[in-house]
């Protein structure tokens, strides 16, 4: 009895990762152009804070690093665009950005809390604007063209790295790095202690959520055919991540994606219909959510099916 | 002789801007627990109500600089006393408390530069104020940038002797050591906390009124603000006032001396020593 309920539990949860999925893959067959585009662009925040969270989540380590590996990998598809596929340049945006993962970690493996949100803050800021004198100096340019590539193909790839980020997360979570994440949120010491090579699972995961940035990076360069580096190293791509993870909730795999998904969406919405006004709409939205429901979506839902959210008393 | 004297000059400038700024954001992390990414929205707020009272009314900045910051100071304290006193009170952690605070900080970021976006345009503006020539040891300056840092050193020791010296400065310094000792020892702490925001605000709010008599304004100027804020702040040492005010000067100094050598490379150079001191020593000129 309780082997078929679990069981039937469990194709339920199999059907609610893949029927959304499979939705988004034949999205182009039935519905606009203009959908596919949006959904895209969705889509990005959702990597982004997909594989934020898989570094971020268990840990507690707020990493404002993001727009570094998105500007890296951009840089990457502009600088390799012309010579190389697609499928290499995306790669190759996403290994770059793992290998600068990897140094900017092995650097920061004293610094906790505060000192590493603004270490990695500092991280992006230099990076944008050592390429920006870079740029206006050695290459006498301000920005660089990309050869673009047509929307369909940007999304199929936005889609694959989104499936890849969504699976690497969920395995990352069931496995012993997960547990060894999880251990040093929750005290770093003891976890050492305990025999976790905290310093080797920090870089791992680091570079693990860099790589997925870094190709959707990659990838956007070519959607955006133009980058220069206040484009690709936004400061806005180190925060949103942030925003959004918090405003979906932390701690299940599905928090990020729900708060990426909502937020990109009302983004969307409110750049078209209200180009002056967005950013006041969005702020206004984002301090009321965070009056009101300061635990994101995750402690939502967990209220509803009836359970106290981790952590209350 | 006279190049050196120049980038001294140059550098004091900066630097008694940066220090105003970190003072102000060292006060509002250190005591009142908000990183506030919008702090450099309020220092474009006192710099285009500056701009606005001297173009529009014909006001000396000198005047709206003693307007602008109280104003702030109100605007400051009831923020913190409505929004963000609410989220301290319902968070279940301090952690949680903390990253709560500076998502609505970035929440407030975006309205306050909305608001200035629709208010006075995209441009960027710039203020004639005090800038005939003053000639002194054979080079001229002009006397707004000899005036400015006057103003941001007493401003700085002003504020500094408040905190140190003052009844309230006394109940706000107990706060930052031991929020629950001070509440019982009968510290009103949700009002002390708003009191340390608003005078946060105060502080962008002179800063404000003093770049805009300086440089260039435009309403996307507040992040860079914000962002040397951060670095000042950390040089100093988190949560140390008067490490805040010494961080802004050498800060400016060795800003202006890059500068002097490569103009591009001054931002570059900030973040590297940024970076450089939270690998070697995170706590800062004046940490413990």
């Amino acid at each position: 009895m309780n082997i078929a309920m679990f069981k039937s539990k469990k194709s339920l949860l199999i059907g609610l990762v893949f029927l959304p999925l499979i939705l988004l893959a034949t999205l182009p067959l039935y519905s606009s152009d203009y959908s596919v585009v949006m959904i895209t662009s969705i889509l990005v925040y959702v990597i982004l804070t997909l594989s934020w969270s898989i570094f971020s989540g268990p840990t507690g380590y707020i990493s404002l690093a993001s727009a570094a590996f998105f500007g890296v990998g951009m840089y990457t598809a502009a600088i390799l665009g012309e010579v190389l596929p697609l499928v290499v340049i995306v790669i190759a945006g996403g290994i770059i950005s793992l290998m600068l993962a990897i140094l900017a970690g092995a650097l920061t493996l004293r610094l906790k809390g505060m000192y590493f949100i603004m270490f990695t803050f500092g991280l992006s800021q230099l990076i944008k604007h050592v390429v920006l004198w870079w740029e206006a100096h050695v290459c006498g340019t301000i920005g660089r063209f990309v050869i673009s590539k047509d929307f369909l193909t940007v999304y199929w790839f936005i889609l694959v790295i989104f499936a890849a980020g969504l699976l690497t997360a969920y395995l990352v979570s069931r496995s012993r790095l997960g547990l060894a994440l999880r251990s040093i949120g929750a005290n770093e010491e003891a976890a050492a202690h305990t025999g976790v090579n905290v310093t080797l699972m920090k870089v791992t995961t680091f570079a693990i959520s860099a790589f997925f940035m870094g190709a959707a990076g990659a990838i956007m360069a070519t959607r955006w055919t133009y980058i220069d580096p206040s484009i690709a190293f936004d400061p806005l791509i180190s925060f949103m991540p942030v925003l959004m993870a918090i405003f979906g909730g932390l701690g299940q795999l599905y928090g990020p994606i729900i708060g990426a998904g909502i937020l990109g969406y009302l983004e969307e919405i409110l750049i078209t219909r209200f180009p002056y006004y967005y950013m006041l709409l969005f702020g206004i939205i984002l301090i009321v959510v965070i009056l009101y429901l300061p635990k994101g979506f995750v402690g939502l839902i967990q209220k509803w099916r009836g359970r106290k959210p981790a952590g209350a008393t | 002789m006279v190049t050196l004297l120049n980038i001294v000059v140059d550098g004091l400038l900066t630097g008694s801007i940066y220090s105003v700024i970190a003072m102000g954001f060292c006060l509002q992390y250190g005591v009142a627990r908000v990183l506030n990414v919008s702090h450099g929205e309020f220092i474009m707020l006192g710099a285009f109500a500056t701009w606005s009272l001297h173009t529009i009314f014909g006001i000396n900045p000198l005047v709206s600089l003693v307007i602008c910051g109280p104003v702030l100071l109100i605007i400051g304290f009831f923020l913190h006393r409505t929004m963000f006193t609410r989220i301290r009170v319902s968070a279940e952690s301090p952690s949680e408390a903390e990253g709560n605070s500076l998502l609505a900080s970035f929440g407030l970021l975006f309205i306050i530069q909305n608001l200035a976006l629709l208010i006075w345009g995209p441009f960027v503006r710039g203020l004639e104020f005090l800038s005939f020539p003053v000639h002194f040891a054979g080079t001229t300056f002009g006397a707004n940038r000899l005036l400015t840092p006057a103003f941001a050193v007493v401003i700085s020791l002003a504020f500094y002797f408040f905190v140190a010296r003052t009844r309230i400065g006394k109940a706000i310094r107990s706060s930052a050591q031991d929020t629950m000792a001070a509440r019982l020892m009968g510290v009103n702490i949700n009002s002390m906390l708003a009191i340390c925001f608003g005078l946060g605000a105060l502080m962008a709010g002179f800063a404000g009124s003093l770049v805009s008599i300086t440089y260039t304004i435009s309403p996307t100027m507040g992040l860079e603000y914000t962002a040397i804020a951060f670095i000042v702040v950390v040089l100093g040492g988190l949560g140390s006032i008067s490490g805040s005010f010494i961080g802004g000067f050498v800060l400016g100094l060795i800003g202006s001396i890059v500068t002097y050598f490569e103009p591009g490379l001054g931002l570059i150079a900030y973040y590297i020593i940024f970076m450089l001191l939270l690998m070697v020593k995170p706590t800062g000129i004046m940490g413990k």
